[in-house]
């Protein structure tokens, strides 16, 4: 693993979010553009816990410890638990004598059937593929660098496809949803919640906590390949 | 800070979009790829202010029909009773799940809106070249960029319910139009969020000093 010097420093610039201080490029400091105000930070080994932008306040950097082994056993319990919340059903309703189960995946090829292809798509992309997604990416990157092996083929790549895809996993929002449903029928039939709204609820925190201890410029740093 | 800041821009260097390498300009051409990540380089989003003001319009027109048509149409018993987003939050309001009442509202009308309002707002202070509170405008960007998701709730609520209630010749619920029209805003204001580059506020901020 290389340590932060390996960022080349760009010839003829200068450092420390100074424009008018000459330095020489082997400072063993990189700088960091703020991603919200373009504001260049200079990030020394020493930093403290958390970096904000003295600009704009943006989080330019977050210290995680151990963050590589937290992120993969977060993740790959994510994916336990992904795989139980698909496979059970998350609610049943009693009326009368009929029972209806429905699991994510029969809802949404119920929405299919119903004439509502692009609703039952954007449900699939949104709770089913795009989680599917980010868990398979993260382990398919994590996993090499926990046991010291060399980044996966096109790892890099796969990493930005996890990040760019992250804002349209909503199994958080889907969970609300299972919630007000919930809610709206009890007023109209018995309902009983199955295994996967459970697995499901859990899943959504661990989901979180994975990305939360994904330390990104880090794994930047481990999964840059040039050279 | 006792020095001048100074921007990445200001001293010819990219940040790139996705891993944050910074990357000298001279060195990226047009076109030219992250060396890192293999990302598209750009000083700043392409287009930015041209691709958020459409999505923006865009969603500002699919805004009415959303909330004019029903999003769902109840049959019991032979009686068919369609619902707007509006009415779903008076009705739940009515049968004292006041909690729900008000995640409805907040997430299907609240949010919609000022996510909105804010949008154009801050498309307005890049437009008008405005030094007023950079700091304060990049914080409402960074919530609307974090908030715009939840407001799917209303769409996942009608697709369970229309997977879950189909119970014969007792009850149905299927999905009406504004649904369609409602989950196409919540992707364009988050796709007009992202295409938004917060940078510009600043730039503007800096030139005219």
């Amino acid at each position: 693993m290389r340590g932060p010097q390996s960022q080349p420093q760009p010839p003829g610039q200068s450092g420390p979010a100074g424009a008018n201080a000459p330095q020489s490029p082997q400072v063993p400091a990189r700088l960091v553009a703020c991603p919200d105000c373009d504001l260049l930070h200079k990030l020394t080994p020493h930093e403290p816990a958390t970096l904000l932008c003295s600009r704009c306040g943006a989080v330019l950097h977050r210290h995680k410890p151990d963050s590589v082994a937290r992120s993969l056993a977060l993740t790959l319990t994510a994916l336990i638990l992904f795989v139980l919340s698909n496979s059970f059903p998350f609610l049943a309703i009693k009326s009368g004598g009929l029972v209806q189960e429905t699991t994510l995946l029969t809802g949404i090829r119920e929405l299919w059937k119903q004439e509502l292809q692009g609703l039952s798509c954007l449900v699939l992309f949104t709770c089913v593929l795009v989680p599917l997604v980010q868990m398979i990416g993260l382990l398919y990157i994590l996993a090499p660098l926990q046991w010291g092996r060399r980044p996966a083929l096109h790892a890099a790549r796969v990493f930005r496809l996890v990040q760019e895809v992250a804002p349209w996993g909503m199994m958080e929002v889907f969970m609300i949803g299972i919630l007000v449903a919930l809610v709206k029928l009890g007023h109209m039939a018995t309902i009983v919640p199955g295994v996967s709204v459970f697995s499901f609820g859990v899943l959504i925190f661990v989901m979180a906590g994975a990305y939360s201890s994904l330390d990104a410029p880090l794994l930047w740093d481990r999964l840059d390949l040039r050279r | 800070m006792n020095v001048r800041p100074s921007t990445a821009r200001q001293l010819g260097l990219i940040n790139c979009h996705d891993c944050h390498l910074l990357v000298d300009a001279d060195q990226a051409r047009t076109h030219a790829r992250c060396p890192r990540c293999g990302a598209r380089l750009h000083l700043r989003k392409p287009n930015s202010l041209a691709r958020t003001w459409a999505l923006v319009w865009a969603a500002i027109v699919l805004i009415v029909p959303a909330n004019v048509l029903p999003i769902t149409v109840t049959i019991t018993l032979g009686a068919k009773q369609a619902d707007t987003i509006m009415s779903g939050v008076i009705y739940f309001m009515q049968t004292g799940s006041w909690e729900i009442a008000v995640v409805i509202f907040v997430a299907s009308i609240f949010v919609p809106f000022a996510k909105l309002s804010i949008l154009i707002f801050l498309l307005l202070s890049v437009r008008f070249r405005s030094a007023w509170r950079p700091k304060d405008r990049t914080t409402l960007y960074r919530l609307t960029e974090l908030v715009g998701r939840w407001s799917m709730v209303d769409i996942y609520v009608v697709t369970i319910l229309v997977a879950l209630v189909k119970l014969g010749a007792v009850a149905a619920i299927e999905a009406g139009p504004a649904a369609v029209y409602f989950a196409a805003v919540v992707v364009l204001t988050m796709f007009a969020a992202e295409s938004f580059d917060p940078r510009l506020m600043w730039d503007v901020v800096e030139e005219d000093v």
